[in-house]
């Protein structure tokens, strides 16, 4: 399987995504420039964390009109895994493939630490092979993590099984407490309609070995590695 | 050339927490009184126009595909000589 991590001038978790894909996954990933728009030959785009653009006028808003984006809307739209992590998820918004957008966070404070969170759907391709209802630890790092969607649109996301991760504590309850950045309905992560499209705030690359204080991240990494394997 | 003022604001429905840290840092300096503070941002452009007409419809497009995002933001503009 192949992967292609994009970099973006001011993206930061691009070298550790591509690191678990390469060396704990062990599956072929390169880089992909910001300005290429071949894209060719891969089977899963990582959008990775960081400032892209230096996230000025509103995270993720700048990124949505490089040329990389253009081919990786067209490739999404024919059913291409892609998945964005943290500013990845909020270029997903801006550019509309996922539903939504981010506010700062309701204490306005940058969140850098450990987030409990509840699997909510785990029949996706990048959560096939957790439980349903298992609780995952992984590290938030953001300023802008504040899900936001209109009443209708949070109504299609919950019957559609859209939510597919929740901020939780470590019993997994889900409640206001749980909630570090204000999202609405404790929204950590959701897919699109079709599920080909993940976004979440939390950093799977960065609990993805035993040695980070948790592995839990890397059931994301290896459930989109099973499901390659079987289509 | 025209003068362009671009205000953009979160949508009354969004909770606006700036707004709220502002509201409470002005009430604990004894400033009482205050409803409701929101705040956004002023974007200030300089066009080679003398239209008006023309640099209202420019002024649109770029709020709309760039400058806000419509799911939680408004904007308005006001254009000068």
């Amino acid at each position: 399987m192949r992967f292609g991590v994009v970099v973006f001038p001011g993206s930061n978790c691009d070298q550790d995504c591509f690191w678990v894909v390469n060396r704990v996954l062990k599956q072929s990933v390169r880089y992909i420039w910001h300005q290429e728009a071949d894209i060719r030959g891969l089977d899963c785009i990582i959008i990775p964390g960081g400032f892209s653009y230096g996230d000025y006028l509103r995270p993720g808003a700048i990124a949505r009109f490089s040329r990389v984006m253009k081919s990786i809307v067209k490739f999404a739209k024919r059913g291409g895994l892609v998945i964005g992590i943290c500013n990845g998820f909020q270029i997903l918004l801006e550019v509309d493939l996922l539903p939504g957008a981010m506010l700062p966070n309701k204490n306005l404070h940058f969140i850098c630490r450990d987030t409990y969170l509840r699997v909510e759907n785990n029949q996706t391709p990048f959560t096939h092979l957790s439980s349903a209802g298992q609780i995952l630890k992984m590290p938030i790092a953001h300023h802008e993590g504040n899900f936001y969607i209109t009443i209708d649109g949070l109504k299609r996301l919950q019957d559609n099984r859209q939510i597919v991760l929740r901020y939780c504590d470590a019993y997994g309850k889900v409640d206001s407490e749980a909630n570090p950045n204000g999202a609405i309905d404790n929204i950590a992560g959701i897919v699109s309609e079709k599920g080909n499209i993940f976004g979440l705030m939390p950093h799977p690359e960065r609990s993805s070995e035993d040695i980070l204080g948790s592995d839990d991240g890397l059931l994301i990494f290896q459930s989109i590695k099973q499901w390659a394997k079987t289509r | 050339m025209l003068k362009v003022e671009i205000y953009i604001t979160l949508k009354k429905t969004v909770v606006d927490p700036q707004g709220l840290v502002i509201k409470h840092a002005l009430e604990s300096l004894g400033f009482a009184n205050i409803e409701q503070v929101r705040c956004g941002k002023i974007i200030i452009l300089h066009l080679s126009l003398r239209s008006k007409v023309k640099a209202v419809q420019q002024v649109e497009r770029m709020c709309k595909r760039l400058l806000a995002n419509p799911i939680i933001e408004n904007y308005r503009f006001k254009i000068k000589k």
